[in-house]
């Protein structure tokens, strides 16, 4: 009798029966397991060929129960210095005993057996996590598509203000949300927050807290009161060890005036001509436990006075050192950096400056930024329901002008784009029409000038995916080269060069460009469905 | 560079010349590619190029393959390619190099063609 056991782990329980032939001694033989800590266990190990139990003198409850079932050879099946599974064979049916060279045999088989028997037991381990890789691979897909469907699409337009906003998932996608509420009599309500927890679960919670702040707010005037509703409904509807903070403010868009309640969240910096104001209101997270006080507090803007909001995932982004980029840093930046221009991105690439390079992004940031940009006087009974149109940031970088980098530039959007589900055909087309395009900023547009980076942006909106890439030519006039044609660059007549151009045409389903302040940029749109 | 760097060995023991390309073809891709071509000019029937282990092909790269594409048209030799991927076949397709040179889907159907 043969009996092959395969054992897939050290542990005893592991073992199990693969294969039987031959006439079986009896079938009990077949559950006859060898625990690790049985000294037959380590005597197979080392033996490592066909062994005799019949006289072998060894204190082993195994060898004494295999005695019993018939056994008398056993051919252990060891693979890297692992009991893979055994041999078990009884008496010969000619009654004869084994012979040299059936052990011979026996022992090639088992040589020869173990290593394939260790080759499928890879095989399926690598397949299980294939697909667990696969299995969080989608979740976050769920995760990121929530999150990008209830963030705003648009940015709310106030004569006399300004409002930006960015958000970059980190890889694992956290719970991050911002939202703006339209209110009567030109208030508009800002909320910023962010989930404890990340994926689907951060993701619903967000959803679910998102609506009850837009229910609330349109029940109550006093944003501590709408803290303090959606505090008490959260609580009885958010998983345990689950909290939410939010910054929720209403500004006055005439008069100036802005009231916040502050649940836990980040505190909002404002730059005024006299320096950083931080506005400072106490309240607990929401979801915790219910009948929590909401502190308010109140703000009037000046003209050019802005506003940032964040995110923990930009105070506590980490430099290689290890240092967290801190409230303090925050601070300092939003008083000397912020004061005219693209406050977004400048603070954006502040804290990836910090972080170095090829830092991942350990949390999501969130960024908003209202800026007063007229006075009162000037913003009075005027209030505009138009919206500009809004996109969401999935990342924004920039590579120096060096030949290649634009490969560099490609895998960056490629990761930025993963979680929109782009085809396959779409993704390949959108890789080689930001290859072309940075390539041409770094060649034509900053001229290979080590001085200068190629900015790139990678963001959604209504249409699909719009990559934007920024050099330095924007006061030099790009030289026009000539349609590509085939014919008469093979005939010589035309340098076989002057496609990169004519492809991103072809790639993408929009192709804008701008210049100004001595930038050029040109932007990729590409349709969310159907595409080219 | 970022990238794979570029490499090409040329066959000519079989029926046709095979260029077979590894790496990135992009302007790093310039000497191999010349010498390369320098070396397939005296091998046997067709110019076929080998793009199995390609994946990045940029409007460099095109150039490239235009150059080598026109010097074996001029002497009069047929030219081929396989191992293309969907999109790289489409790139081909939207710069008529397509209409120059038989795309395969691999070396054997290149090969078959041939006989």
């Amino acid at each position: 009798m043969v009996s092959l056991m395969r054992r897939r782990k050290k542990t005893p329980a592991d073992l199990e029966v693969v294969q039987t032939t031959v006439v079986p001694v009896t079938a009990a033989v077949e559950q006859v397991e060898i625990p690790a800590e049985d000294p037959f266990h380590t005597y197979l190990v080392t033996m490592g060929a066909p062994v005799e139990i019949k006289e072998l003198e060894l204190a082993s409850p195994t060898l004494q129960r295999l005695r019993e079932l018939g056994v008398e050879v056993v051919i252990p099946l060891v693979g890297q210095g692992e009991l893979l599974g055994a041999l078990y064979l009884g008496g010969r049916l000619s009654d004869q005993p084994y012979s040299t060279d059936d052990r011979k045999l026996l022992g090639n088989l088992a040589s020869q057996v173990a290593p394939a028997m260790q080759v499928a037991q890879l095989v399926r381990e690598q397949q299980i996590e294939a697909k667990e890789r696969e299995r969080i691979q989608q979740e976050l897909q769920v995760a990121a598509l929530i999150q990008h469907t209830l963030l705003p699409k648009e940015l709310p337009q106030r004569t006399g203000w300004s409002v930006d906003a960015f958000y970059r998932p980190a890889r694992s996608v956290g719970g991050d949300f911002y939202d703006f509420i339209d209110l009567h009599d030109g208030r508009l309500g800002v909320t910023i927050g962010d989930v404890t927890d990340k994926g689907v679960p951060a993701a619903l919670v967000m959803a679910t807290c998102r609506s009850m702040l837009r229910a609330a707010a349109s029940r109550h005037d006093a944003p501590g009161a709408v803290l303090a509703d959606v505090n008490d409904t959260l609580v009885d509807e958010i998983p345990p060890a689950m909290f939410v903070t939010c910054l929720y403010a209403i500004i006055d868009t005439r008069s100036g005036e802005m009231t916040i309640a502050n649940a836990g969240h980040n505190l909002p910096y404002i730059r005024t001509d006299d320096g950083v104001v931080e506005l400072r209101a106490t309240g607990m997270p929401l979801g915790l436990m219910t009948d929590m006080p909401y502190e308010e507090r109140t703000y009037r803007f000046e003209d050019g006075d802005i506003m940032v909001l964040t995110s923990d995932g930009i105070t506590e982004a980490h430099d290689p050192a290890g240092e967290m980029y801190g409230f303090s840093r925050l601070m300092g930046r939003v008083a000397s950096q912020v004061a005219e221009g693209d406050v977004v991105g400048s603070l954006v690439a502040d804290v990836e400056k910090h972080t170095g390079p090829n830092a991942e992004q350990e949390d999501d940031i969130t960024l908003v930024v209202v800026k007063r940009t007229a006075s009162a006087e000037e913003a009075a009974g005027v209030f505009e329901t138009g919206v500009s149109s809004g996109k969401t940031v999935l990342t924004a970088f920039s590579v120096a002008s060096e030949e290649g980098n634009e490969r560099i530039a490609i895998d960056k959007v490629v990761e930025a784009v993963t979680v929109l589900g782009l085809s396959l055909v779409q993704l390949e087309r959108l890789k080689t029409a930001v290859g072309e395009t940075v390539m041409n900023a770094i060649e034509h547009g900053n001229q290979f000038r080590e001085d200068l980076d190629v900015a790139v942006e990678v963001a959604t909106s209504d249409e699909g995916v719009v990559v934007s890439v920024t050099d330095h030519g924007g006061d030099r006039a790009i030289a026009q080269t000539e349609a590509p044609d085939i014919e008469a660059k093979l005939a010589g007549e035309q340098s076989p060069r002057g496609w990169g151009l004519f492809l991103i045409e072809q790639m993408v389903d929009e192709l804008n460009t701008s210049t100004g302040d001595g930038l050029h940029t040109v932007e990729l749109v590409m349709n969310r469905e159907g595409g080219r | 560079m970022p990238g794979t760097e570029f490499g090409a060995t040329v066959d000519k023991d079989g029926v046709d010349t095979v260029i077979h390309m590894h790496g990135d073809v992009n302007r790093s891709a310039q000497d191999g590619l010349a010498t390369a071509s320098i070396e397939a000019k005296g091998g046997p029937g067709r110019l076929l190029f080998d793009f199995v282990d390609v994946d990045y092909i940029n409007s460099t790269g095109i150039a490239l393959i235009v150059g080598v594409l026109a010097q074996a048209r001029a002497s009069g030799r047929e030219v081929g390619a396989f191992g293309l991927t969907d999109h790289y076949r489409e790139l081909f397709q939207i710069t008529r190099l397509s209409d120059f040179m038989t795309i395969y889907d691999n070396q054997n159907a290149a090969t078959a063609a041939g006989k």
